[in-house]
């Protein structure tokens, strides 16, 4: 069977050129970054480079990236780091309700140590208010944490306006722009963020590897005790050949951003479109043009999600859904309750996200199977039978 | 992960649709929950249930129970339907997830919320 894979939002296939540039740092270029004869340096060499493609890939400057484990990892020293450092000043800090659980989770543990935080809310389609961010604003506000573009139903934020508020009362202002690199533009300085998350994933590098990027003069505690690695801020030896390819990956990702959004876009609006042309009773969910390049998140009314999901993979598609069945919860999606979804909506979302790997064809044969699917359901469901009651 | 039993239930599920002229009509669950269940028999004047149809809304557990359900009443009186549990419906799965079992336990109040609904209009006709 012909498989279609569309939950690029969830991971990404590294690219060839990515695993190849990997390829010679598990046996041929093995030395540690951290010593001082050839092996190390050719590695400290491969590190530098790797740090340098990163920078220049979201304008920063080299001395300005910090490697991690992954996005979470880097929301969590974000945040953590900038409260812990700087709660002499105060405890308070803002953030939206539609944060990944990287975010939301490091915000509840934080409420758990003296620290408060205001959940702001969004509008219908996903945005956070700049106006407010600035109500929220306390003199005893430390940290903005907004994310760049929302995981589940692609909107994107104003961050360059919200920077501007934190700056202008001098608060530090993070975000989590894992879902955003590589498929928008993004410069640290235009933009006016003073931290950044990235995860390598999300752009065709292998899993296990992201970066913070932290601007120069922010004050934030240190990450991992150990070591001198990423200037003592977070100890032990780097992971280098994931490190390589978050270089490699980065560069290529963010090479051409706008054509390949364009590509991408023009991809996702032939999704949106056919979904709300073909099938009756479905809503699109985020924002029309605000919206992430590769992100299509429909409710289809009547149907469940996770029911679908099993469907489209017997069809040989991969998609996600915000139900509670795939949530491991028994409430859908916090982000689709957050928008104004009731429940029973909520469960029968469906997000398609789409990646470099996808076709206009596998397009085609979405918008071919996606109604059969659907009719086949509804036709099983009885809330579809009372629909008119 | 579901088991073959399952998947082989919710892609192929046995029994769904509508009885116009049923016996007795349950329907169980919450749309709020993400699963709502009903289930129509068609019971003769022996007391055995000749037909048995579902509709579900819900994920592929609460799919695959119907669909199983259905098929363990179906030629059985209603006597023999009334000890349908949800461990039995889950057991004939092959087993569910430990976070899906809920789902039985709606396929077994289904059942019985027909039954039910069965012996009232049993009781208005008498």
């Amino acid at each position: 069977m012909d498989r279609i894979y569309m939950d690029n939002a969830a991971t990404t296939r590294v690219k060839p050129e990515v695993r190849d540039a990997m390829l010679p740092f598990y046996d041929e270029v093995f030395g540690n970054p951290s010593t001082i004869y050839y092996y190390g340096r050719e590695a400290h060499k491969a590190l530098d480079h790797a740090r340098q493609q990163v920078a220049a890939a979201i304008g920063a400057d080299k001395d300005e990236i910090y490697f991690t484990s992954c996005g979470t990892e880097s929301d969590n020293w974000a945040i953590k780091g900038a409260a812990f450092a700087h709660q002499k000043k105060g405890n308070h800090i803002i953030t939206s309700a539609i944060e990944h659980h990287a975010v939301l989770h490091t915000c509840a543990w934080l409420e758990k140590h003296g620290f408060e935080v205001t959940y702001l809310p969004v509008d219908e389609y996903g945005r956070v208010n700049p106006a407010d961010v600035e109500k929220a604003i306390t003199d005893k506000t430390i940290l903005i944490t907004i994310m760049f573009a929302n995981n589940e139903i692609g909107t994107i934020q104003p961050i360059a306006e919200i920077a501007k508020i934190a700056k202008a009362h001098n608060v530090l202002f993070h975000t989590d722009a894992v879902q955003a690199v590589g498929a928008v533009p993004i410069n640290v300085h235009e933009l006016g963020v003073d931290m950044l998350s990235l995860s390598g994933h999300k752009f065709y590098a292998p899993k296990g590897v992201g970066a913070l990027y932290i601007r120069r003069g922010v004050r934030i505690d240190i990450n991992q005790q150990g070591g001198a690695q990423e200037r003592g801020k977070r100890g032990g030896t780097e992971n280098m050949a994931q490190i390589v390819g978050l270089g490699k990956a980065i560069e290529m990702a963010t090479a051409d951003v706008e054509g390949h959004a364009k590509k991408l876009a023009h991809m996702r609006d032939r999704l949106i479109d056919g979904i709300l042309a073909e099938i009756p009773d479905v809503k699109l969910n985020g924002h029309r043009t605000e919206r992430l390049p590769n992100n299509v998140n429909v409710s289809i009314r009547y149907i469940e999600g996770e029911a679908l999901l099993l469907r489209l993979d017997l069809a040989g598609i991969a998609a996600s859904s915000g139900s509670a069945c795939t949530s491991g919860s028994l409430d859908p999606s916090h982000v689709l309750l957050a928008i104004g979804l009731p429940h029973e909506v909520a469960h029968g979302s469906l997000r398609l996200s789409l990646g470099d790997f996808n076709t206009e064809h596998d397009v085609d044969v979405v918008l071919e199977k996606l109604p059969e699917i659907v009719k086949t359901l509804r036709d099983m469901s009885p809330l579809y039978a009372d629909r008119n009651q | 992960m579901y088991s073959e039993k399952v998947m082989d239930h919710f892609e192929h599920p046995r029994n769904v649709g509508e009885i116009p002229d049923a016996s007795g009509v349950g329907t169980v669950g919450n749309a709020k929950c993400g699963d709502i269940m009903r289930m129509y028999l068609k019971i003769n004047d022996d007391g055995v249930i000749e037909d048995c149809k579902f509709k579900t809304f819900g994920c592929g557990a609460a799919i695959a129970t119907s669909s199983m359900a259905t098929e363990m009443i179906k030629g059985k009186t209603v006597a023999e339907a009334e000890k349908l549990t949800n461990a039995a419906v889950a057991e004939a799965l092959d087993g569910l997830p430990p976070v899906k079992m809920h789902c039985s336990l709606l396929a077994e109040e289904a059942v019985k919320a027909a039954l039910n609904d069965y012996r009232e209009k049993q009781g208005k006709a008498e």
